[in-house]
């Protein structure tokens, strides 16, 4: 490790240059932010702005295309998820935040849905690795929503029948098959 | 006798409402501040019925907050002191202002009402000693938590208070010197001189560097960024660790009014605190061309708000020292008060004393 060093000089050494410098960077900044501050008021510069804050809820940045938000579980034509318990997501999960309970399915090509199907949201990382290792085109996390707080560990936990519901942001899809409906065959394993 | 007594009482509401009120807004001024400071917004989700007014329900937010919060006292710890301490912290602080003379003397109906609390003999030791009180809150807040790190911050604290009280009182002996009295009263008067008949004669004409060393010791003594060893919030545990609800909040506040104590004692020491350069009890004059008479009731009203605005002015002072440099490491912080503070705190008594026995 180099350490880089660096010795006052006799004039920063009084401090009351250097902080008098500062002292004036920061009014600099106050008194430019206020003046356009009044000026909004004053319906003025309503295009330079003062402040670089987005109110959020109000306001939203444009998401980006490959933004993970909250998680979805894609369906098939009959609404079903196309989870096939394999469980892969469960063993990915750094944070193992997703509870799987798999069940036969009654159709031998599919082989296993998932009796229950849980995220919990409060230990998710959202590092979107489930989403990757998903083989069957049904976990996603393309709706564009943030997770919204809720009052009890309860209310945070995502269910399967709540995941299948969710649809994907028009424009950020990142699924084979819309949800819902859609030709079998596209699936990549024909599942 | 029961007038004297409505007077009083009426004195003491209107200064210490100033104080407290002050002290509220300060905890808005301060998330605004620092906020237009750094591009942000700052604060301003509070509303009530949809209005908003930039935030200024927040103050009023926090108390519901902090009076509705759990008051815990940790079972280990001393239930009695550990109450204390808050109380403490508030009242030594906001005691202060009972000396500083906020406005002339007022002639109403025949009464002479100095506009000042408490006119105290002993006016600048009082403010001294009281600060000096101000160490008790922190060192039993932190001896009475039970947590060995608060006990380690208070003990930071301790350090910290001591040692910049010196240079604090030491930087206070020059405007002692210069004035010829420690009645706040008298020093006030004598800030009313003039200069080779122009530059009013203020503290900060007589005492340069009286004055940056005062300032500096008394942003030291509030506990505040860049002296916020005690506390400091973002990492190391403070002697308040152990506080919640409105017990906390008093900390919080005595901080805040704290800051409004310093800058007043300021105002009134370097500042001239109620007086207005070419104002007199006549009105405004430019000594030896004219004098422009204003009624009595209007001059004074001048002068306390003068001194409002002055003591907002170095609120707002504060909190721009306090958003713009970082802290002291604690070993700076030592040095800095032990090699550079009081020695040049000793060196402005001796040349005030030459330049008053030249002159
Ligand atoms: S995003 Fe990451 S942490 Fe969240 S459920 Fe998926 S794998 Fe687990
Ligand atoms: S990886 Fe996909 S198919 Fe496998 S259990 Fe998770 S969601 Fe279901």
């Amino acid at each position: 490790m180099k350490i880089v060093g660096h010795n006052l000089t006799t004039k920063e050494s009084f401090y009351f240059f250097e902080i008098a410098k500062g002292l004036w960077i920061t009014s600099r900044h106050f008194i430019y932010n206020m003046y356009f501050h009044i000026a909004h008021l004053l319906g003025k510069y309503p295009e330079v702005p003062a402040a670089v804050t987005v109110q959020y809820p109000e306001e939203k940045v444009p998401l980006s295309r490959r933004w993970r938000g909250r998680h979805r579980i894609n369906a098939r034509p009959d609404g079903s998820p196309r989870c096939v318990a394999c469980m892969l997501c469960e063993t990915v999960c750094p944070v193992q935040c997703i509870h799987i309970v798999a069940g036969e399915h009654p159709d031998p090509a599919i082989e296993k849905y998932p009796v229950s199907f849980e995220i919990d949201v409060t230990r998710c990382c959202w590092c979107g690795m489930c989403e990757e290792a998903c083989p069957v085109d049904a976990l996603y996390m393309d709706t564009g929503k943030s997770p919204e707080p809720g009052f009890s560990r309860e209310d945070l936990l995502y269910r399967k029948e709540q995941l299948v519901k969710e649809m994907p942001l028009p424009g950020c899809q990142r699924s084979l098959n819309a949800p819902g409906q859609g030709p079998m065959e596209a699936n990549p394993l024909g599942l | 006798m029961c007038l004297d007594v409505i007077i009083t009482l009426l004195k003491i509401a209107i200064v210490f409402g100033f104080v407290l009120n002050v002290a509220a807004i300060l905890s808005w001024a301060e998330r605004k501040q620092s906020a237009v400071m750094q591009d942000r917004i700052g604060a301003n989700r509070a509303d009530v019925l949809g209005f908003r007014i930039f935030g200024l329900f927040h103050p009023i937010a926090d108390t519901i907050k902090m009076l509705t919060k759990e008051d815990w006292v940790p079972p280990a710890g001393d239930a009695f002191i550990h109450t204390l301490a808050p109380f403490l912290a508030l009242f030594t602080a906001l005691v202060v202002f009972a000396v500083i003379p906020f406005g002339d003397t007022l002639h109403i109906a025949g009464r002479d009402i100095p506009l000042q609390i408490a006119d105290l003999n002993v006016g600048i030791l009082f403010i001294v000693a009281f600060g000096g009180l101000g160490f008790y809150s922190v060192v039993l807040a932190g001896w009475s938590s039970e947590n060995k790190y608060s006990l380690l911050g208070s003990i930071r604290a301790a350090a910290q208070l001591i040692s910049y009280e010196l240079a604090l009182g030491l930087s206070i002996v020059g405007v002692v010197m210069a004035y010829g009295s420690i009645e706040l009263d008298d020093i006030v008067r004598g800030q009313g001189q003039y200069v080779l008949g122009v530059i009013p004669y203020w503290g900060i004409v007589a005492q340069p560097l009286g004055f940056i060393l005062f300032f500096t010791a008394a942003m030291a003594e509030t506990k505040r960024v860049p002296f916020d060893l005690p506390e400091s919030e973002s990492e190391i545990i403070g002697y308040f660790t152990e506080y919640s609800g409105m017990k906390f909040g008093a900390f919080w506040m005595g901080e805040f009014i704290e800051v409004i104590s310093v800058a007043g004692v300021v105002t009134a020491l370097y500042f001239g605190g109620w007086q207005i350069p070419f104002l007199s009890n006549q009105g405004i004059f430019i000594p030896g061309l004219f004098t422009i008479p204003l009624p009595h009731l209007l001059v004074v009203l001048l002068q306390v708000s003068a001194f409002g605005l002055k003591v907002l002015f170095f609120c707002w002072f504060m909190l721009l020292v306090r958003w713009t440099l970082p802290r002291f490491r604690y070993d700076q912080l030592m040095a800095f008060g032990w090699k550079f503070m009081v020695p040049l705190a000793l060196v402005n008594i001796v040349v005030t004393g030459l330049i008053k026995y030249v002159f």
